[in-house]
């Protein structure tokens, strides 16, 4: 957050927050600040974006609160990070593959 | 305490009070604790205070009415306002977004028998404020680690779409997400009616509340609901909200079978018996998004990790053993909220604060007995609403006979129903450790926090028996309370 956002005063929630976009396997998603990563993909209409070892079954959001770590995804390089937690940042790059492992095998994960 | 080398606790901020968990029961314990005189740390995995029951949006970017679906909202900005004034005045350090991984415990003899928790980040280059310590000693802790859903494996339940009902207000309440367009809620308790009133009221449409158990389970104790006059407040907000949207609550009814292919389409609905048997279809539903929750599930992994004594509580969870002014087993060591029996914030809060006031007394600052009093009789009063809510709804006794072998029971590791039977039948596991260390339920990335529960259940509920607490315990125990990396753990202190 940039030090303009930092506030004390209670009127600053009429004020609106800062909008921007971040990308998602090279797509642009809009985002507003706050959000987690997990909330900006949701909004996009994205419900997965991993899909597991053995089973080959695509995960995104379970528990929503840190505890599941169905929603793994990688943020600017950084495998594993759950996306319900990280907040999204401008130009954040947020990827469904793993730097260096090949992809997750993505498939369909928007549901459109 | 000097002589030990390695020793972390020498090194690390050494403070009166070491709070984890910044919900209704660690701000409590934070502000009564600092109030009564001590210098307090709050650790807290989350970024701002308010734990999972008063999420908000980034008070840093504010997305209009921060109250917006939240019960007891006063009682948060008043605990709020507080803390911020004992920041300021240097009373309280809070460290935001760290998780305790490591609980390095006192050496025998150790006076005040102080614990050094170690911390890592909640997520890799998290906005912590500045470096902050990676380990803090805290002559007295008290742990409010707080809870989550707790979840019941169903056929599909693993499909994008299904989210904890916890999940899908925490998108609401924190980022005014809609995590679907037609919802269905289902499982069992009260939280299930915020979660389906707050998904309509953001504009979804919302095809049923379905309620395994019976409203009419809370006649058995009427007394304990006229007891805190306020959840019947509520009760009559969140069922004139129910009827205001047209959203039918089901009761006696479960979804036993989700389906769909990339993410969930519809749901099969079933009439239960009293115990939790299908009795007869009862239709299906097409959604994109189905809510589940089974009651809550307490963490504790801190508390197994001090060596505090576990108990199983009357809703089958695994809580800790606390006396009655919120003290563990373990010298130095309180437990406050979820953690010693799912009970709600209002609890929460109550031990919260009854928990810092006794770390203050036990390092002999003064304290009114008359508060402790008035705090105990709040708490034995919240207890008793506590029973009869999860005497109301418990978890529907017969629940594996839904499931099919395809089932997955445990999401992290993929783990079917008929591997979980064949490590019982094929190679005799008869306890839920012995089919965790064969089938290797619980053993992923969450550690069971997920499916340990259900694990438990099913490894009782084959054998015929009731669920012990020592089922439970297998998923409580961990070596590292949170995932760390290898750099940390090169850096980490001794660990027995």
């Amino acid at each position: 957050m940039s030090p303009a956002h930092q506030h004390d005063v209670p009127d600053d929630a009429t004020a609106e927050p800062e909008r921007f976009e971040v990308a998602f396997d090279g797509r642009p998603l809009p985002a507003t600040a706050g959000q987690s990563v997990g909330s900006v993909l949701t909004d996009a209409g994205i419900r997965s974006w991993r899909t597991t070892r053995t089973g080959h079954r695509p995960r995104g959001l379970f528990c929503g609160i840190g505890v599941c770590y169905d929603c793994l995804i990688t943020v600017d390089g950084e495998p594993n990070q759950r996306a319900c937690l990280v907040p999204a940042r401008p130009g954040m790059t947020l990827s469904s593959t793993v730097p260096g492992n090949g992809p997750f095998e993505t498939a369909g994960d928007t549901d459109d | 305490m000097t002589e030990r080398p390695r020793d972390t606790a020498s090194t690390s901020p050494r403070y009166d009070v070491a709070v984890v968990g910044a919900g209704p029961a660690g701000l409590a314990a934070a502000v009564a604790a600092a109030e009564a005189g001590r210098r307090v740390v709050l650790v807290d995995a989350g970024g701002q205070p308010g734990g999972q029951y008063w999420r908000h949006p980034d008070e840093t970017a504010p997305r209009g009415d921060e109250s917006l679906g939240h019960h007891d909202w006063s009682t948060f900005t008043a605990l709020r306002s507080r803390l911020h004034g004992l920041v300021r005045r240097r009373r309280i350090t809070h460290l935001p977004w760290r998780q305790v991984w490591f609980v390095e415990r006192p050496s025998v003899g150790d006076e005040p028998p102080a614990h050094t928790l170690h911390l890592t980040t909640s997520y890799a280059g998290a906005d912590t404020g500045g470096e902050g310590p990676d380990a803090v000693t805290g002559d007295a802790v008290i742990l409010c680690p707080g809870g989550y859903d707790r979840q019941l494996p169903i056929p599909g339940w693993d499909l994008p779409g299904v989210m904890a009902a916890g999940g899908v207000q925490a998108l609401l309440k924190g980022h005014r997400t809609v995590a679907g367009r037609r919802a269905i809620v289902a499982g069992t308790g009260p939280f299930l009616l915020p979660v389906a009133t707050g998904l309509a009221q953001a504009g979804a449409d919302v095809v049923a509340v379905c309620e395994a158990g019976s409203i009419t389970g809370w006649s058995r104790d009427p007394l304990a609901a006229a007891a805190v006059p306020g959840k019947a407040r509520e009760a009559l907000e969140y069922a004139t909200e129910l009827i205001r949207h047209r959203i039918p609550y089901r009761q006696r009814t479960a979804i036993t079978a989700i389906r769909g292919t990339e993410a969930v389409r519809s749901v099969e609905l079933s009439r239960l018996d009293r115990e939790g048997r299908i009795r007869e279809d009862a239709g299906t539903a097409d959604v994109d998004l189905v809510a589940l929750g089974w009651g809550f599930t307490p963490s504790l992994e801190l508390v197994s990790a001090t060596g505090a004594a576990t108990r199983k509580d009357i809703d089958d969870s695994l809580v800790a053993v606390v006396d009655d002014e919120q003290r563990a087993t373990v010298p130095g060591v309180y437990v406050a909220g979820e953690a010693t029996g799912v009970g709600g914030a209002m609890l929460a809060v109550a031990e919260g604060e009854l928990a810092g006031l006794m770390t203050a007394r036990d390092q002999r600052a003064p304290v009114s007995q008359g508060n402790v009093r008035t705090l105990q009789k709040r708490i034995t009063r919240h207890r008793r609403f506590a029973a009869a809510m999860h005497a109301a709804h418990p978890v529907p006794r017969h629940w594996h006979e839904w499931l099919s072998p395809e089932t997955t029971v445990c999401r992290c590791e993929e783990v079917s129903y008929r591997q979980v039977c064949g490590a019982r039948d094929e190679l005799g596991a008869g306890d839920a450790r012995t089919v965790k260390l064969m089938a290797r339920p619980g053993m992923g990335w969450c550690q069971g926090r997920v499916c340990g529960f259900a694990s438990a259940k099913l490894a009782a509920a084959t054998e015929g028996r009731a669920l012990t607490a020592d089922d439970l315990r297998p998923t409580a125990k961990q070596p590292f309370t949170a995932p760390v990396s290898l750099e940390q753990l090169a850096e980490s202190p001794r660990y027995e």
